[in-house]
């Protein structure tokens, strides 16, 4: 056990702060779920890949460094340390690519992963459907073939981005006849096809960070199809444990939250100390932090070894989802009756934390309900039997 | 970096763990709860045959001279088979004290050839404790004092029992009278040695209370998958499933937490003192929460003497007190982050 940086990790870290210390912009850009915003957001990225930075994971003949994961983990410290802004691409960067690195063809990666490097293409995902959530091999929205064709009808919703992004990716019922997770397959399209109509759904937040898609004839070639046809729902899943499972959230975000908590608390201790209760949550939203962070290390040195992660990584989705909420919550229990104000209130200081306390709702929910993780736990890692 | 054991670290602990499946059976516990001592002489010279009672005695004085992280996946294996010894006050802790004292050939060279060779017992007296562990048994009692280190005979002290819901820890209140005969080490030495031994005692129970946890979840996944109701395994369940992967995820995160503590501790890291009370935070958030969740997907059985979960979670519970409790322990992380000028978020937890 070495739980040092290497000279090279320690000038990897001084590169990115350096950058980031110049390019970071001094006002906060508006909400990637306006217009202007999402405008704003796709510009940071082309400025990232400018510095070559927008996927430091990726191969460098496709816009990356090459970069490990600790490199990654460094990176995320240095990026959330620079309150840099959040990251549009996301959906496309961490989990469309990595998919497409192992399953797409040396033409696919060509056409999609140099774009989505400098933000020219923003990806939205299109997983679930009103009928398929938890439950996603209920999976409908159709793609027959036709010819040199696929012809998609049907319907997707929830989809993060949808309604500023440029590409969609997501699966499709490929087979008509077939059912469940057999007979989908992984499509990519452009979201500006005729017969697609995206209809903006507004968060609890007021803003439309998700969307639903109408599908009506859409005619979407077959070279965009990611893998075998039929295979869709294994190449959904061979990603989900590994990269998704590391790299939807990093620890970096929760630390710098961790370490704003206990700033705010220390700030308002007289008040927040009338409640010793509080002063126990900033203690142990730090301690969960910290553990996060340790576990991620812990995990990619495994997988730097040749290690392998599994169901483990549903542990992870848990972890995060309510360590988040634990710190909002503490943030507003300190707050007080100031917690409720929006940006556009006359003392809208605190209005990161409301922000940030409706958005950690949403945590236990998506990218799978922590629900539908106890289960894969129980099942895959406890060996307890099927429902 | 690299936050992995390596092979020779990892083979040790498989070996006691593949001795400890054969020779500590809950059978053997629930035996050598009921007796007088509470203790095996012939389990003890066992571990000293595996060579858990030299670990951290030094090459020139017949041990193996392992360190901190070494003693950290063994004393897993401790937790995970609730061995019922105070082998870690004798073996780790004492033998620590030993090590650094100053300049004390003489005792060095009386005592730890012995601890090595597994014929002795050192019980500790740290003003942190209200109880010393197994002082009847001991051999020698390492005690406290103004800071001041004093040895002495049991036979030296008046021994009063207090008996513990975990009927493998034997708990004594010592009555002594320190003197010259009895003095061994000046306080400011002594003070920074029980700083020191609070830390690894910390560490060492963070580390049994991970093992712990881990074979109350094993105990409960067992129940849950065998026991039938409504004419299932009530482990098929979903409110069954999900309380039992909530114990998964507390060991999870807890585990690497120990880990860093080990080896801040082996390599006399500054923070280590708040690292390890962080680990033994985690770790007993783990058992205590595979206790409860396992007694309660032991249904009634959970609450009974026959399962043996009860020796498990007595344990946990004991333990998860000793050396420092909840509150203390949390005081240290506390004075540590809400310090001015405390380093604190991405980026500096490894320095």
């Amino acid at each position: 056990m070495r739980l040092e940086y290497t000279e090279p990790q320690r000038r990897f870290r001084a590169e990115i702060r350096a950058w980031l210390e110049q390019q970071v912009p001094q006002q906060a850009l508006p909400s990637f779920d306006t217009e202007e915003g999402f405008a704003a957001h796709r510009a940071w990225e082309g400025q990232l890949a400018s510095g070559c930075w927008s996927a430091v994971t990726w191969p460098k003949d496709v816009g990356g460094r090459g970069a490990d994961l600790i490199e990654w983990l460094i990176f995320e410290e240095e990026y959330w340390r620079s309150g840099a802004p959040l990251r549009v691409n996301q959906n496309g960067i961490f989990l469309l690519a990595p998919t497409l690195m192992e399953f797409g063809t040396d033409e696919q990666k060509k056409r999609f992963l140099p774009r989505m490097a400098t933000g020219k293409d923003i990806w939205a995902q299109g997983w679930s459907e009103p009928g398929a959530g938890s439950d996603m091999a209920a999976i409908r929205c159709k793609a027959v073939r036709d010819g040199d064709h696929y012809v998609i009808n049907g319907q997707k919703t929830w989809s993060t981005r949808a309604v500023w992004a440029d590409w969609l990716f997501g699966l499709f019922r490929s087979d008509p006849n077939s059912v469940r997770h057999h007979g989908l397959s992984f499509v990519l399209l452009p979201l500006n096809l005729p017969g697609i109509t995206i209809r903006p759904i507004r968060q609890l937040n007021g803003l439309p960070g998700f969307a639903e898609i109408f599908f009506d004839n859409v005619r979407v070639p077959v070279e965009n199809r990611l893998g075998e046809e039929g295979a869709g729902w294994h190449i959904a899943m061979a990603t989900a444990g590994f990269e998704r499972g590391l790299m939807l959230r990093s620890p970096a975000r929760f630390q710098q939250t961790a370490k704003l908590l206990v700033n705010l608390y220390k700030q308002n201790q007289t008040s927040a100390d009338a409640d010793p209760s509080i002063r126990d949550a900033v203690i142990k939203s730090w301690m969960s932090a910290e553990a996060y962070a340790l576990a991620t290390y812990r995990t990619a040195c495994r997988l730097a070894k040749g290690g392998q992660i599994g169901a483990e990584s549903s542990t992870n989705k848990i972890f995060w989802s309510e360590l988040d909420l634990l710190m909002h919550e503490t943030a507003m229990r300190i707050l007080g009756a100031r917690g409720e104000l929006m940006a556009q209130a006359e003392d809208a200081s605190s209005y990161g934390w409301l922000d940030g306390f409706l958005f950690a709702q949403a945590g236990p929910i998506y990218a799978g309900t922590n629900e539908i993780q106890r289960n894969i736990i129980a099942e895959r890692m406890l060996g307890l039997p099927r429902s | 970096m690299d936050f992995t054991f390596d092979g020779q670290q990892i083979a040790f602990r498989d070996a006691v763990r593949k001795f400890l499946m054969v020779e500590a059976a809950p059978e053997m516990l629930r035996e050598t709860w009921e007796t007088e001592s509470g203790r095996s002489h012939e389990l003890r010279g066992k571990l000293a045959d595996q060579g858990i009672t030299a670990m951290s005695v030094p090459e020139a004085f017949d041990g193996i001279g392992l360190g901190d992280l070494d003693w950290v996946l063994v004393q897993q294996e401790l937790g995970y088979y609730a061995i019922p010894d105070s082998l870690s006050d004798t073996a780790y802790l004492a033998v620590h004290l030993f090590n650094h004292m100053p300049a004390d050939v003489a005792l060095k060279r009386e005592w730890l050839p012995k601890i090595a060779a597994g014929s002795v017992r050192i019980a500790l007296g740290h003003p942190i404790n209200p109880f010393v562990s197994d002082a009847q048994l001991a051999d020698l009692l390492l005690l406290w004092h103004d800071n001041e280190i004093h040895a002495l005979k049991p036979a030296q002290a008046e021994l009063i029992r207090h008996p513990s819901i975990d009927q493998s820890r034997r708990l004594y209140e010592v009555k002594w009278t320190p003197s010259r005969q009895t003095y061994i080490c000046p306080a400011r030495n002594g003070r920074d040695l029980g700083n020191a031994i609070v830390d690894r005692a910390t560490l060492a129970i963070a580390a049994q209370l991970l093992g712990l946890a881990q074979r109350m979840l094993d105990l409960g996944i067992d129940h849950a998958a065998q026991r039938k109701q409504f004419g299932k395994p009530i482990g098929s369940f979903q409110a069954v499933k999900h309380q039992l992967a909530d114990v998964a995820v507390k060991i999870e995160f807890a585990k690497p937490v120990v880990f860093r503590a080990a080896h801040a501790l082996e390599q006399n890291k500054p923070g280590a003192s708040v690292m390890a009370s962080h680990a033994k935070l985690a770790a007993g958030e783990a058992a205590r929460v595979a206790a409860r969740n396992s007694l309660q997907a032991h249904g009634a059985m959970g609450y009974t003497w026959e399962a043996d979960l009860q020796m498990f979670m007595k344990r946990a519970w004991a333990i998860d007190a000793a050396w420092g409790d909840q509150t203390f322990h949390k005081r240290r992380v506390a004075d540590a982050i809400f310090a001015d000028g405390a380093a604190l978020g991405p980026g500096v937890t490894f320095t």
